[in-house]
């Protein structure tokens, strides 16, 4: 699968953010989910959505090799990280999160979770593996 | 405790002090949270000697147990405060994202008392408290002070404001945040004014326990998906709650020049539809809400503003805003109410009461109660320059401003000349969008609700229309239902809308909330909390107004005096035997006294004793 966002139709509900961090760490924290929602208020009034492209920089200068690709996305071997950050300054789109309780960033491993529940459709699988249309 | 934050965070101004407490589990089983946290540590805490702009005053955010959770709009926290507009006790919930990031730092109720010597702001960073210098954004709009907090601190914060109405301690001030979003009823940003903090700006990184969180998972997901499968998800989201302006007006409920009628003929310019059509830019929605109600708009100046040219933003205008600040001031333009919209959320207004203070003080002065020279211009109904000047004069308490910045109520009784006749409020909290000449139901509501002439504690419009709106048969019971419903969902620290406005199933809440909190509670427990909650309120009010009972729960003359002149309604009206009536039988089925007052049987069954001895003690039982 390959996300496609469509921010003008986001609402900005960060439904996304918890099903994320819920479903891959367990936790009732959006503080850990691999995607973000900002606001971009008053003006002009609009949300963007930040979430890894599957670009795969990070994981040419993981020095452990703890980021590999499997299947279509990149995914962190969580116990081979150490934490150095590296991935983390290098990463464009500024989608690899961090969180102080944890050592191994976060970052989009692909499990489709948002695409199924956000209720506007403002991300959909490119590739069709996912088809949830609201 | 699962489902929670944790603590209680208390911040004293006076003395700069910051301290946390474990939340009791007995608070949290007997209250839930939210709007039950509030209502309780206001009724144990405050003296009844309290004023509401005395430093000893509190000011309570509370989330619930509910907010910030994986389900359908968990975001809403409630402010509450012994009320400016009606010295009892008020209360006030808000959306946006401030209730998930109060439980992401660890919070269920942030306790504020004391007053700043010098503006200030507080920040809350998970554990990290601070009152902070607020000199660079006193002065400035509610809007403008939450864009600039946010470019000093980051994003990631969630920041709630005031604006220069609460600086001045308009009576009627509102809380803002998320660009748009208020608690703006029964005057809790004027006591925050009164504090001098300008700002409240949360960022929590914590995770809510929750005792299963596989399940809340599947639940949750099971929610969302219910809501999805809703034909009201399609069809009542475009709208949001401006949808219901054409239904409204149909039925001869929709204020109407200082609800002096029920109709307003300009009501295809200020609907939904124009809405859509006209200003609309995006869906704006709160945290975790499929359907987002909040409608972002664009508009500009009205014509003679000098800002005709300008691009204004603006969220909103929503139901409320437009009955009150368009047929209520006589507005056929939706651009014109977007317009006045935005300069309430600007000034800190609350649009319900500022709409309602405005009409006032047009009929007042049609009326010639009120003349030129001590306005200072012309006021017209339908005149969006008259408004507009209201408004401003208000939120600055400049000129008549400063007479209309204490509410209806005050106004009148200052200004004299009849002018009781045309303020529109009950306990002195104004009336909001529903015209109850022909809705005994909707009058009952607004006669009994806690805060004042509000309509989120029972929305019984519906149900009048449905049962038939000349018989009270029946009406009594539901409103007694519906006020032990709806405020529920401000315990729980969630949105109601969902239920109300696409038919979501209330069985999920009693389902997801043992996964949540590990509690085996039915819908019935949650019921019983929210009916303590109501006596609790209630009690406040006894203990905090001398005299408070029966004579407060009559709404204006108006409304049991004058026959609706036109529309749907015309003739409708209901007297004062017909409200005695209603009041009698509420009374009897609430298990309260004639003068309106909880019983000592009654706050027992509610475990409620202590509240019992308290009004004993007081020989007000
Ligand atoms: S696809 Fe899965 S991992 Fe990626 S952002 Fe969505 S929910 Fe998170
Ligand atoms: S779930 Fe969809 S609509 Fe909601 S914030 Fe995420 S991308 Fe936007
Ligand atoms: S329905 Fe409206 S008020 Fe309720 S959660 Fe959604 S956006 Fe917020």
């Amino acid at each position: 699968m390959k996300l496609r966002l469509v921010e003008d139709l986001c609402s900005g509900c960060r439904v996304c953010e918890m099903v994320c961090a819920l479903h891959n760490r367990g936790e009732q924290n959006p503080k850990k989910s691999a995607i973000r929602i900002r606001g971009e208020f008053p003006v002009p009034g609009k949300y963007h959505i930040l979430v890894c492209d599957q670009c795969g920089k990070c994981a040419e200068v993981c020095p452990t090799g703890a980021i590999t690709r499997k299947d279509k996305a990149y995914v962190i071997d969580r116990d081979e990280c150490t934490g150095c950050g590296l991935c983390v300054d290098v990463c464009d789109g500024k989608t690899m999160f961090t969180h102080t309780s944890e050592v191994a960033p976060i970052k989009c491993e692909l499990c489709g979770e948002c695409v199924r529940l956000c209720p506007r459709n403002a991300i959909v699988d490119l590739d069709g593996e996912i088809v949830a249309p609201k | 405790m699962n489902g929670y934050g944790g603590k209680i965070l208390r911040i004293d101004l006076s003395s700069g002090h910051v301290r946390t407490e474990p939340v009791p589990e007995e608070l949290a089983r007997k209250f839930l949270g939210g709007r039950g946290f509030a209502a309780k540590l206001l009724y144990d805490e405050l003296d009844p000697a309290t004023e509401p702009f005395s430093p000893a005053n509190m000011v309570v955010f509370a989330p619930g147990p509910l907010s910030g959770v994986f389900l359908p709009g968990s975001g809403k926290v409630t402010l509450a405060s012994k009320s400016p507009a009606t010295g009892g006790y008020g209360d006030s919930n808000m959306g946006g994202h401030m209730a998930s990031e109060l439980k992401y730092a660890g919070y269920d109720a942030v306790v504020i008392t004391g007053a700043a010597a010098k503006p200030g702001y507080i920040l809350i960073d998970d554990d990290r408290v601070e009152v902070r210098d607020a000199a660079k954004y006193w002065g400035r709009g509610a809007i403008e002070s939450e864009r600039m907090l946010l470019d000093d601190l980051g994003e990631d914060f969630r920041v709630a404001t005031i604006g220069p109405a609460g600086e001045k301690l308009v009576r009627f001030a509102c809380v803002s945040h998320d660009f748009g979003r208020q608690a703006g009823r029964t005057g809790i940003g004027a006591v925050l004014g009164s504090k001098k903090v300008k700002a409240i700006a949360v960022r929590g990184s914590k995770t809510i326990p929750l005792a299963d969180p596989k399940g809340v998972l599947a639940k949750g997901r099971e929610m969302f998906e219910a809501c999805f499968s809703k034909p009201g998800f399609k069809e009542w989201t475009p709208y949001g709650t401006a949808g219901v302006t054409d239904w409204v007006n149909e039925v001869g409920a929709f204020p109407t020049r200082n609800f002096q009628t029920s109709f307003f003929d300009g009501h295809k310019e200020i609907n939904g539809q124009r809405l859509k059509e006209k200003i609309l830019i995006t869906d704006k929605g709160c945290f975790g809400c499929p359907i987002p109600c909040g409608k972002y708009s664009r508009t500009k100046g009205f014509a003679g503003s000098g800002r005709e040219k300008e691009t204004i933003y603006v969220e909103g205008p929503e139901y409320e805003t437009i009955a009150l600040l368009g047929g209520n001031c006589g507005i056929r333009d939706i651009e014109d109410v977007a317009y006045l919209n935005h300069v309430c959320d600007e000034l800190g207004l609350d649009t319900i009461s500022g709409g309602n203070v405005a009409a006032f003080a047009i009929e007042c002065y049609e009326r010639g109660i009120i003349g030129r020279d001590k306005v200072g211009r012309e006021l017209r109904f339908g005149d969006t320059g008259s408004v507009a000047y209201l408004l401003e004069q208000t939120a600055r308490r400049e000129g008549i401003g400063d007479v209309l910045a204490d509410g209806v109520k005050a106004a009148a009784a200052k200004l004299g000349g009849g002018s009781e006749r045309f303020a529109i409020h009950v306990k002195g909290l104004e009336v909001s969008g529903y015209e109850p000449r022909w809705a005994p139901a909707m009058m009952l509501s607004y006669m009994t609700a806690d805060i004042g002439a509000h309509h989120n504690r029972s929305w019984a419009i519906t149900h009048d229309v449905a049962t038939g709106r000349d018989t009270l048969e029946g009406k009594v019971d539901k409103v007694i239902e519906l006020q032990h419903t709806r405020p529920l969902f401000d315990l729980l620290g969630v949105c109601r809308l969902q239920w109300v406005e696409i038919g979501f199933d209330l069985r999920y809440y009693e389902e997801i909330f043992p996964l949540v909190t590990g509690w085996k509670y039915t819908w019935k427990d949650l019921l019983m909390a929210s009916e303590r909650v109501w006596n609790l309120t209630r009690a406040f009010n006894i203990k905090h107004i001398e005299g408070f009972g029966r004579s407060y729960d009559y709404p204006p003359a108006r409304f049991s005096e004058e026959p609706v002149p036109d529309g749907p309604a015309k003739g409708k009206y209901i007297p004062r035997e017909k409200l005695d009536s209603l009041l009698d039988e509420y009374y009897a089925k609430r298990g309260w006294s004639k003068d309106g007052r909880p019983t000592e049987a009654g706050l027992m069954r509610l475990g409620l004793d202590g509240v019992a001895d308290d009004l004993a003690r007081l020989g007000r039982l």
